[in-house]
């Protein structure tokens, strides 16, 4: 986990401090890196507040179709940035899609996208997704009757849902709230084609622009400097509360702690509905319109079943690892906290800050020369995914373990298991849907992965997001189109099974 | 008390239910794995089927035998076929390797990837890169590798068939096709007589608010750095500042400010000629922007060009000079004028005809392998707040 970083520090350092100090100190570096901490606020504070309405409304309420909701609201997840952003621009931009529609109206021309609204608007819409899996997570894990007990004691549903749902869910929110505000860092399809100067746009543009990788290196490592800040104020919202109890509830049939909502309901539908038309209707009409103007233009219908047989394959594989390797780290963070945990579970989100470029370089370059067995094959591929995802398998699964109780372990330990048996049948089954949940981040990022892809992926071996790519790079948005749709269909297949899964819970 | 000890064993026994979830996964895993196990050993037959299918998508050779490098374990294919590092699209020269495949019975094996991205790549793998042909999409890219001291001295026959000014001085790379710099304009905003002679006067705040670049886009960059070594790095200055004051719209690349000019975002935008070709094929019609092309030298009609470089630490140094060859063929320089509206850059070869002919393009003076002092393009293009 450390090989990117101790990359970055030889890349750096190459021609000596002067040059570091040079590029670190510029002024527009760290006007640049400013800009940047404000777009991930910005995101963060909108992802949280548009994902946890969403995340209670389709778990504790009897909002119509609240299951179809969960699925759909969860979808834009698997929308690559760098489509959706070629989405929204080709859409809400002053002479797009929507001004088009608009124009028998006499709308000649629509407001600026371009900037920070739009690259917020961007990243919000396709990286809420992440509190709201989090946080529906542990909403159904968490013991309805200490809700229960707020309202038998007196308090309304407003008042039980700040002063008991709330704080119990804090950890989830965080632990979204990091992946949304570090991938929010790291993320270069939608602020370059919003037009934004984020950091991780300055970084490509020297990867691009220059050959001389030592700046581009140097402002990577501001980066992770960056990522250790947002670290740093994530512990200090952990605090030492604790999220289980001293025993276990009794679990109630479901549908037992339902708040039905009344006339609320049409407010909460709109909500629900503009946010799902937003982030996923819109791009997927889109790209449906493509394809639909490419076929009538004669362009044959290309369906990459073999890409995406890879992309599935490869994504799985992903998936699987990053969940083992998570496994462990949260345990660890949880169970024996201290500065070798903290120090650990912060390594784990070094990788993830990056962007796909400066991580993807670092493994060639340790590949190439240090692994020549392992370069250019399908597991080196699949460590740059792990390395990259890992904290999104890390941050789930702790964000459950928290709610399991230390004592069934130990009662476990007690009646003659070893450890290793404890966490194989007890506490990984206890956190199973937060370990779950976690793993399906990690499925659904590394489809669209693109930058690490282009480089580790074993010779000729294609997958939609590289498809999407090549076509997108050339502006054949009709080729474009048939990858992404088969993309958002095969992504939203395990999210549809892992959402339905939870009803026979 | 021994209710809450009921409840916990009962919890308990519930909670075995759950493993499911995660056995469900594994055995998705297992699958998936099984599943690739499968394709690998059909994997000859499977290929091909899909590179049928795809319309010349899977570029490893469908059929031949080493088709398995198209799944898992295929990393370790140097010795085995060339392999290519392409930073030029996968769409525009997909189909002719896979003739050149045909045609020659080697195999090629493609990593495709943004121009920059993959010479960086080469320049990290070092010793053991196994790419033994870099196909850039510009000379800058290959003059950085020259740099470095990466790449080999190529066949004389080879250089004797391109002009001087698409070529390397050292014989080290050379350019296969070439692509012009030219002002693509919206036709129901402008007229071409409305057009400057220069790009350098699109200074005049006449342009304010109409103009369109990308400031990030490697073919802006080498005409900016083309700027500097044509004009000084005053003049460079000067044009960048007054451009910036017009309040240009910034786009990533310029397909993106085609479309720009085609929607009437903007006015003109600062491109490479075949965009706009291709953008008319995908809309399959007329679209209401044309190329503008200056005259007698002006740095603004640069004539860049994608070429081809081999590595000194090459397996496959003879293949990649057979690879080379048939670039050069007028089969290949054929297929670029008439598939990537590109200009083939050896004699004889006719060129679309709605394209002015390269030999009525007076290129300014400037060496494209003077072209790759980058950082100073990069450096100006900070000072001037324009990146």
């Amino acid at each position: 986990m450390t090989l990117p970083l101790v990359y970055l520090v030889l890349r750096s350092l190459e021609n000596g401090w002067g040059e570091f100090f040079e590029v670190a100190l510029r002024p527009r570096t760290l006007a640049v890196l400013a800009r940047s901490v404000v777009l991930a606020t910005v995101v963060t504070a909108a992802s949280v507040a548009v994902a946890v309405p969403l995340a209670w409304l389709t778990t504790r309420t009897d909002l119509p179709g609240r299951r179809a909701w969960a699925v759909l609201a969860a979808l834009p997840l698997v929308v690559p940035s760098y489509v959706g952003g070629l989405v929204l621009v080709s859409t809400f931009g002053p002479r797009g899609l929507l001004q088009d529609a608009l124009a028998p109206l006499g709308v000649e021309r629509l407001p600026e996208i371009y900037g920070l609204p739009g690259a917020a608007l961007a990243l919000t819409l396709f990286s809420y997704p992440y509190v709201l899996l989090t946080v529906r997570g542990a909403l159904r894990g968490m013991d309805p009757a200490l809700e229960e007990a707020s309202r038998s004691l007196g308090s309304g549903g407003w008042s039980t849902f700040f002063r008991v749902t709330l704080p119990q869910l804090r950890p989830a929110i965080v632990a979204g709230a990091l992946l949304v505000a570090l991938y929010s860092l790291s993320d270069f399809g939608a602020v370059s084609l919003l037009q934004f100067d984020s950091f991780s746009r300055e970084i490509y543009t020297q990867y691009r622009s220059a050959f001389d990788r030592t700046p581009a290196a140097i402002l990577g490592l501001m980066l992770v400097a960056l990522t250790g800040a947002i670290l740093a104020l994530e512990v200090r919202t952990r605090g030492r509360a604790r999220y289980h109890r001293s025993s276990a509830g009794s679990v109630r049939p479901r549908g037992g702690t339902v708040v039905a909502l009344g006339r609320w309901r049409w407010p909460a539908l709109l909500f629900c509905g503009a946010v799902v038309l937003l982030a996923l209707v819109v791009p997927v009409g889109v790209l449906v319109f493509w394809l639909a103007r490419g076929l009538a233009s004669g362009e044959p219908l290309r369906l990459l079943w073999g890409a995406a047989f890879d992309s599935v394959y490869v994504s799985a594989l992903a998936a699987a690892v990053a969940a083992l390797a998570a496994l462990p780290v949260a345990i660890l963070a949880v169970r024996f906290p201290g500065w070798v945990a903290g120090i650990v579970e912060r390594l784990s989100y070094l990788g993830y800050a990056l962007p796909g470029i400066v991580l993807a370089l670092s493994l060639v370059f340790f590949g190439a020369n240090y692994a020549p067995g392992l370069y250019g094959t399908l597991a080196l591929l699949v460590f740059a995914y792990a390395v990259h995802f890992l904290p999104q398998a890390v941050g789930a699964t702790r964000a459950t373990l928290l709610q399991v109780s230390p004592s069934v372990e130990e009662a476990a330990r007690g009646l003659g298991r070893g450890p290793t048996g404890v966490m194989a049948t007890v506490t990984a089954p206890l956190a199973s849907s937060g370990i779950i949940a976690g793993s399906a981040l990690v499925f659904l990022t590394t489809m669209k992965e693109l930058p690490a892809t282009l480089l580790l992926a074993p010779l000729g071996f294609d997958t939609l997001a590289t498809s999407i790519w090549t076509a997108t790079s050339e502006a054949f948005f009709a080729r474009a189109a048939a990858p992404a749709l088969l993309l958002v269909l095969v992504s939203a297949l395990p999210m549809y099974l892992l959402l339905i899964k939870e009803r026979s819970r | 008390m021994s209710r809450g000890a009921t409840s916990e064993r009962r919890n308990l026994i519930l909670s075995w239910k759950r493993p499911y979830g995660i056995l469900a996964f594994f055995v998705f895993v297992l699958l998936a794995v099984v599943g690739c196990g499968g394709q690998e050993e059909s994997g000859g037959g499977s290929a091909s089927e899909g590179s049928s299918a795809s319309g010349g998508e899977t570029t490893s050779g469908g059929g031949s035998a080493s088709a398995g490098g198209s799944t898992s374990g295929g990393g370790e294919v140097s010795g085995e076929g060339l392999v290519v590092y392409s930073g030029r699209n996968e769409e525009l020269v997909g189909p002719i390797i896979e003739r050149f495949e045909e045609e020659s019975g080697i195999d090629v094996e493609v990593r495709y990837g943004d121009t920059a991205e993959l010479a960086a790549t080469i320049l990290e793998e070092g010793q053991n890169s196994p790419a033994d042909v870099f196909f850039s999409q510009d000379a800058g890219a290959l003059g950085a590798l020259t740099n470095e001291g990466i790449l080999s001295p190529l066949p004389e026959d080879a250089l004797s068939q391109v002009e001087e000014r698409f070529k390397d001085p050292n014989g080290e790379w050379v350019g296969v096709s070439g692509r012009a710099r030219v002002v693509a304009y919206n036709t129901e905003a402008l007229s071409e007589e409305e057009l400057p002679s220069s790009i350098l006067d699109f200074t005049d705040p006449e342009w304010n608010g109409r103009i369109g670049w990308a400031p990030t886009n490697g073919s802006f960059q080498a005409f900016v750095t083309a700027l500097r070594v044509i004009e000084g790095e005053d003049v460079a200055r000067e044009w960048l500042e007054g451009v910036q004051a017009n309040d240009p719209r910034r786009y990533d690349n310029n397909l993106a400010i085609l479309e720009g000019v085609v929607s009437g975002e903007i006015e003109v935008g600062f491109v490479n000629h075949y965009y706009l070709f291709q953008l008319q094929e995908e809309s399959g019609g007329d679209v209401p922007a044309a190329n503008y092309y200056f005259q007698n030298g002006d740095p603004g009609s640069l004539v860049n060009v994608a070429g081809i470089g081999i590595l000194n630490t090459a397996d496959n140094t003879p293949e990649a000079q057979e690879f080379l060859e048939f670039m050069l063929s007028e089969e290949a320089q054929q297929y670029f004028a008439d598939e990537t509206f590109e200009y083939s850059l050896i004699e004889g070869v006719p060129i679309n005809e709605e394209l002015v002919p390269l030999s009525e393009i007076e290129t300014p003076n400037a060496d494209l392998g003077n072209l790759d002092d980058l950082q100073g393009t990069l450096d100006l293009l900070r000072e001037t707040f324009v990146l």
